[in-house]
């Protein structure tokens, strides 16, 4: 076997590349917001609906271009998000992806699964005030 | 065209001189096609880096004893080997420097920063690497200059008409890449320089990828600086040259000051060394130069029209073999020109960064990205290629190997 590989093409990574859930657009959505990883060139931009009080997320739609990981990476993420308290997303980390993707992913690739995630959280910020940014870029590791 | 008659050269033989190429990962033997990043070391490098821990080690220049004197022998005369092998005039035009990279970066601080400002032009191309491009535009934010682009046209040729275009008596530096590192193609380089010195320009050429897999003559080209590291063609990393034209290297300020590159220093002033070491400041990497200069030895005794011609014969196989595929996207001038040892490429549907992890299932190891040439990749409409890079080592049937393993990768993402 080799380093990570196809093991990481796992039957549910490709199905949601192939057929990605949740994939388009919001009409007024409570924010949207945009990001890319530039090693791989992908893009992903997300339409979030919150519910009145602003702390459970009603709906998800995304739209994006890139690797099997990072596009797949947000069809399940947009799943995961229905109905998730935004402070349950605040709180998400890679590991929580890594987890939700049920493979190894290489370390040169966590940016590519990380982006959904990111784009969501800093989504949730900016509109919350407590972040000033137009694009998210997962050039940081973190 | 790829042709069945035997390779010219003997690669069973070069093979066993190349312990990594032995490796295996699980039961699959490395395929290892990612030559234009860095190459495999033979075994001839690795003793002579190991020899020289082993039994000359000392610092260069600065003692008079024994070892001293032989590390800093083997030091300067591995500087006349370099100089023989590129053509240049002898040591006083050979700088070790880290790499194509800070060899880039030298001239445009120690030259760019000085000489350039607001009304001066220096000329690049659209299919430089960001070790250039990225360079010349800082230093041109710097000092008001100006960066234009030669244009490439849709086989990924530099337009020349364009370039007679460009360069122009604003133009102070042109900057090209004498072999692409994503297409392939071999640039016109000495057509070039003639038309940067009827503008009384400089030239730097960027031969990265040409140095490794071709022979390169500078005094021919007519280089004014030229640029390449020691990873790409059997040697150690840490080790890069920057050539230069004594007069110029003689006129130029250095760029990083410190030991070794002064002759006398007091409270008030410093003066340079003589050439090269007024621009090798701080100790060197002594056993890199030294084991760069046995890579010389080894590329001159396969014999480098040899190695030029076993590249160009696996191009052009890979591109033969690529062409059997509706879905396979090929960029750089097409099968039939002469092309340096790589070809980028791209299999509808599947991204390459997939591509290419999929391939690392197989062992063979490609690279994929924008490699260091963003705008590049812009201007090409992909985000990302994958690429396949040959050295001496390389064999067809490595890339039947390649080919088997993308048929694999569309099969899963099918
Ligand atoms: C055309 C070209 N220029 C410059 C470089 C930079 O080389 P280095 O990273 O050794 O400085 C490379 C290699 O990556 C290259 O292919």
């Amino acid at each position: 076997m080799g380093i990570g590989g196809s093991d990481m093409y796992r039957q549910q990574i490709l199905d949601h590349y192939k057929n990605p859930r949740n994939y388009g657009e919001i009409e007024e959505p409570t924010f949207t917001h945009v990001g890319e990883n530039p090693m791989c060139g992908d893009t992903i931009e997300m339409d979030v609906v919150l519910d009145d009080d602003e702390s459970t997320i009603e709906g998800v739609a995304f739209r994006g271009d890139g690797c099997a990981i990072s596009q797949a990476a947000a069809s399940m993420l947009s799943e995961e998000l229905q109905g998730m308290e935004t402070d349950v997303l605040e709180e998400m980390d890679r590991d929580d992806i890594i987890d939700m993707l049920g493979v190894d992913i290489s370390p040169m690739r966590v940016k590519c699964a990380v982006l959904a995630e990111k784009v969501a959280q800093d989504g949730l910020e900016i509109y919350l005030g407590e972040k000033d940014l137009d694009m998210t870029t997962t050039e940081e590791d973190d | 065209m790829a042709t069945t008659e035997p390779d010219i050269l003997d690669i069973e033989a070069i093979r066993a001189d190349f312990p990594i190429l032995e490796r295996e990962f699980g039961d699959q033997q490395l395929v290892y096609l990612d030559n234009a990043a860095t190459t495999q070391t033979p075994d001839q490098v690795i003793d002579t880096i190991a020899d020289y821990y082993r039994e000359m080690n000392a610092n260069v220049h600065r003692g008079l004893h024994q070892l001293s004197q032989e590390a800093s022998i083997a030091y300067e005369e591995a500087h006349d080997r370099v100089a023989e092998f590129i053509g240049a005039g002898g040591r006083e035009e050979v700088i070790f420097t880290k790499n194509t990279t800070e060899s880039m970066n030298t001239v445009a601080y120690a030259w760019g920063l000085n000489e350039l400002g607001p009304g001066d032009e220096v000329v690049l191309t659209e299919m430089e690497h960001h070790a250039s491009l990225v360079t010349w535009q800082q230093i041109a934010k710097r000092t008001g200059a100006e960066v234009k682009y030669i244009r490439i046209d849709e086989d990924g040729r530099l337009d020349m008409d364009h370039a007679r275009e460009l360069i122009t008596d604003d133009t102070e530096m042109v900057s090209v890449v004498h072999v692409s590192n994503v297409l392939g193609t071999i640039n016109p380089v000495e057509e070039l320089a003639d038309i940067a010195h009827d503008h009384d320009s400089y030239i730097f050429v960027d031969g990265a990828q040409a140095v490794p897999n071709r022979p390169v003559d500078v005094e021919a080209i007519d280089a004014d600086f030229y640029a390449f590291s020691g990873h790409k063609m059997c040697g150690p990393t840490g080790i890069g040259v920057l050539y230069g034209k004594q007069h110029i290297l003689e006129e130029m300020e250095p760029y990083l000051y410190g030991g070794d590159m002064i002759t006398k220093v007091t409270f008030e002033d410093a003066t340079w060394n003589e050439l090269p070491w007024k621009y090798e400041a701080g100790t060197p990497i002594i056993a890199g130069g030294i084991a760069l200069a046995e890579a010389a030895d080894y590329l001159d005794d396969i014999g480098m029209e040899n190695v030029e011609r076993h590249e160009n014969e696996l191009a052009q196989y890979a591109l033969d073999r690529f062409a059997e595929f509706d879905d396979i996207e090929v960029f750089g001038p097409p099968a039939g020109e002469h092309r340096g040892g790589l070809v980028s490429f791209n299999v509808e549907g599947v991204h390459a960064h997939d591509l290419s992890e999929i391939l690392n299932d197989y062992a063979v190891a490609v690279r994929a990205g924008d490699h260091c040439t963003q705008p590049l990749h812009d201007k090409l409409g992909v985000a990302a290629t994958a690429r396949a890079s040959f050295y001496i080592y390389n064999t067809k049937s490595e890339i039947d190997t390649l080919v088997e393993a993308l048929d694999d990768a569309r099969q899963l993402f099918a």
